[in-house]
């Protein structure tokens, strides 16, 4: 029910980002969450929904880990 | 003149002036040249045949067009039952309205993707119909089988290899990329196969069954490849060639690139023993750089195995996969 | 460490107490078909689908509504693909436009605004349909409407909340061991939405997100938790979710939208968990709050028993037969992502 995709900030301009997608590039609006050049973001319907930060396997590996204890 | 008139299809002056300053300049061959009711040409026995429409919209985007694509289509369905592909027959039905700068432009992509096809085109028709300036293109093409060969979608054998010759989706996304606005270089793969159906029949590979991956894409055509010759099919989701950014771009709008066209792709099945070969050879022909062997054949064991095909997912699951249902729409929810 | 293939044996080999987990998002339920991630559990980890598919539980007098519109002089109906084939008991949207109807589909909400500013003429309504990932871009669309002055856009909502429809499914005897929580509405809300019902229903929660491994671990976090009782929240998406979400979001969708009773097709009235404009912002809404009838299931259909999970697709009578996609008799046959949909494709119509 949410189609979103991360994708890295280009350029910013007002309250539109140029976000990339491999390749992609779609002018987001980011009304919802403050961005600048080089950020990770989620795009869901156009907009920015989130900011992304780098998900290490490792990370969640130890999440697992936690369970595990 | 620039734009189509109900009278270019009166069959008058208006006609003829359009038929010579567009399609028989673009298409000019000593068949067609004589402008006779029907052209009679040399063959040989086993006459393939095959006709296909063609309704695009837009007419001209990333890669291609709807004049290339005509010609494609037409010709890498003759070359799919190994056929030698030799003459085309074109018909267009113009809406009023219809750019002639633009139809103009059109034709003359028919005419080079027609040599680069080595095809002839020899016959053809144009009709005028009130509307909105919209151009639709017919066209039928006649090849000749040699007489050893026999390549069909019932051929399908335990133990052959599933080869497809490249990269999946790309002319779909382009399209779809067109009409929604959204920016990147993804192009349409609209070619003709000829080269590389040539050098997988001149080096003698045991070729089963070829098939393009237009409408519905690799799991619709594959699904059909199955049922058509009663054994189960299985693909390896990691041997999928797919472009990154055609990737990216059905991760965007929630569709899945097994079920996205193409125009310039082929399913081939192989024996076994041919299995290299045959891969070398399409990765060494034009359009073939990203040939790769995505599966195989297997003998089912049960009813319910027949005509099966199965994706072997990248963690290890198994999805039984379909012909597309639907229309396979962007979506967003 | 574990790796992904000690994990995957876990789930194949588990012998615990048969767990039935639920997930409540139609993109879980169409990764889930998609990674062939069913046929690698254990038969005793029963994973259905819920009510997370939003065009699956959207009543039809909302179609009939969006067609309605479309059929009217100087309007256009502006939508995503997905609302464009499922069929209103007149027909849908796609069958519309091919009749002459105003229809127009769109990747985004926001593609409205150019839209309207170049046909001032004619009045935009957007189909706004969606959860809470999807809600906040509908109020970008309000302010840019309401910046720019814009009197031709208007929105017929029928927007839905997670939490309360778990809720209103745990309270009407649903017995699930655990929920997989949808990880781009807990981007939005944040996991800690999920934590009152965990405290109150004492059972798990895990936060997924969408690529293969990532499901494959929630749901083994899911199952490992589910096992021991445990009633808690645990977010296996870090990279986009937190416990508060997104707190912008959050506070753009208090200051346009207010809780509603809706209804959820197969479900029936669920109260407080739909959303509506506000008064101050009715100019900007196309009758939304009059469309709360639902239709009676078709004869035979278990749509409703389907999204609560108290059956599987494959044991509704009609599955296979009467109701294909081609044919479909209920909303769980008609959505990409309805249960109903994805079992139908991954199992070839075998039922």
């Amino acid at each position: 029910m949410c189609v979103a995709l991360p994708g890295k900030v280009v350029s910013v301009e007002g309250k539109k980002a140029l976000v990339d997608f491999s390749g992609n590039q779609v002018n987001a609006y980011t009304g919802l969450v403050n961005v600048n050049p080089g950020d990770y973001v989620l795009v869901h319907a156009g907009c920015v929904i989130q900011s992304m930060k780098q998900q290490e396997a490792e990370e969640i590996l130890e999440l697992m880990g936690e369970i595990d204890s | 003149m620039n734009k189509i008139r109900m009278e270019h299809g009166s069959g008058g002056r208006s006609t003829g002036e359009l038929i010579e300053q567009i399609f028989a300049k673009a298409f000019s061959n000593e068949i067609l040249s004589a402008m006779e009711d029907a052209a009679v040409v040399e063959g040989t026995p086993r006459i393939a045949v095959t006709t296909d429409s063609f309704v695009v919209t837009p007419l001209e985007f990333p890669g291609g067009d709807i004049g290339r694509l005509s010609i494609c289509g037409t010709v890498n369905d003759l070359l799919m039952r190994g056929a030698v592909p030799k003459y085309i027959t074109c018909g267009f039905i113009l809406q009023e309205g219809a750019d002639t700068v633009q139809l103009k432009r059109l034709v003359n992509s028919m005419a080079k993707t027609a040599k680069e096809a080595g095809v002839q085109i020899i016959a053809g028709d144009t009709k005028v119909v009130e509307g909105n300036g919209g151009i639709f293109i017919n066209t039928t093409g006649v090849g000749f089988v040699p007489e050893a060969i026999d390549i069909s979608s019932a051929n399908g054998r335990a133990g052959d290899v599933i080869l497809v010759s490249g990269s999946l989706g790309d002319h779909h996304a382009a399209i779809l990329s067109s009409r929604m606005g959204i920016k990147n270089t993804i192009t349409s793969d609209n070619a003709p196969l000829t080269d590389m159906v040539k050098k997988l029949l001149d080096e003698n590979i045991q070729i089963r069954t070829l098939r393009d991956v237009t409408r519905g894409g690799l799991a619709t055509v594959l699904k059909e490849l199955a049922v058509s010759s009663g054994m189960q099919f299985e693909i390896e989701e990691g041997a999928l060639p797919i472009n990154l950014q055609v990737w990216d771009f059905c991760g965007l709008l929630g569709l899945d690139p097994l079920y996205m066209g193409n125009e310039g792709k082929l399913i081939a099945l192989a024996a076994k023993e041919d299995a290299r070969k045959a891969l070398e050879i399409m990765r060494s022909a034009e359009y073939g750089e990203n040939a790769a062997i995505i599966g195989e054949v297997m003998e089912p064991e049960t009813e319910s195995e027949r005509g099966r095909l199965i994706l072997k997912t990248r963690i290890g699951g198994r999805r039984v996969l379909d012909i597309l249902q639907g229309e396979g729409l962007p979506r967003i929810c | 460490m574990r790796t992904m293939e000690d994990i995957a044996s876990y789930l194949r080999e588990y012998d615990g107490r048969t767990l039935k987990l639920m997930e409540v998002c139609g993109s879980h339920t169409a990764a889930i078909s998609k990674f062939g991630i069913r046929g690698m559990l254990s038969p005793k980890i029963r994973l259905v689908s819920g009510p997370g598919c939003p065009v699956c539980v959207t009543p039809s007098a909302y179609i009939d509504r969006l067609l309605e519109l479309a059929k009217e002089k100087d309007t256009c109906v502006v939508t995503f693909g997905d609302m464009l084939r499922v069929p209103g008991s007149r027909g849908s949207l796609s069958a519309a436009r091919g009749e002459g109807a105003s229809v127009e589909m769109v990747y985004s909400p926001l593609d409205t605004l150019k839209l309207a500013a170049e046909n001032s003429g004619i009045t935009y309504v957007f189909a706004a349909v969606g959860f809470e990932t999807t809600a906040p871009v509908y109020t970008l669309l309000l302010e840019e409407a309401i910046r720019g002055g814009f009197t031709n856009i208007r929105l017929l909502t029928a927007l839905k909340t997670m939490p309360q429809a778990i809720r209103n499914l745990m309270q009407e005897g649903g017995e699930i061991d655990g929920f997989l929580a949808p990880g781009h509405v807990c981007a939005v809300i944040g996991s800690d939405a999920f934590l009152p019902l965990a405290k109150e229903f004492q059972i798990p929660f895990a936060v997924s997100g969408f690529g293969d491994r990532e499901l494959l671990l929630a749901i083994y976090g899911l199952v490992r938790m589910a096992k021991e009782r445990e009633a808690a929240v645990k977010n296996f998406y870090p990279s986009v979710v937190t416990p508060q979400g997104n707190l912008i979001a959050k506070k753009k969708l208090e200051t346009y939208f207010m809780p509603c009773d809706a209804v959820w097709r197969g479900m029936g009235n669920i109260p407080l968990s739909g959303l509506l404009l506000k008064d101050a912002y009715k100019r900007y809404d196309a009758g939304s709050a009059s469309l709360i009838e639902d239709k009676k299931l078709n004869h035979g259909c278990r749509c409703d028993k389907i999204l609560t999970g108290k059956l599987m697709p494959q044991e509704c009578p009609l599955f296979g037969r009467s109701c294909t996609p081609g044919s479909p008799q209920g909303a769980c046959m008609v959505s990409y992502e309805g249960s109903c949909y994805q079992n139908y494709l991954s199992d070839g119509g075998n039922a």
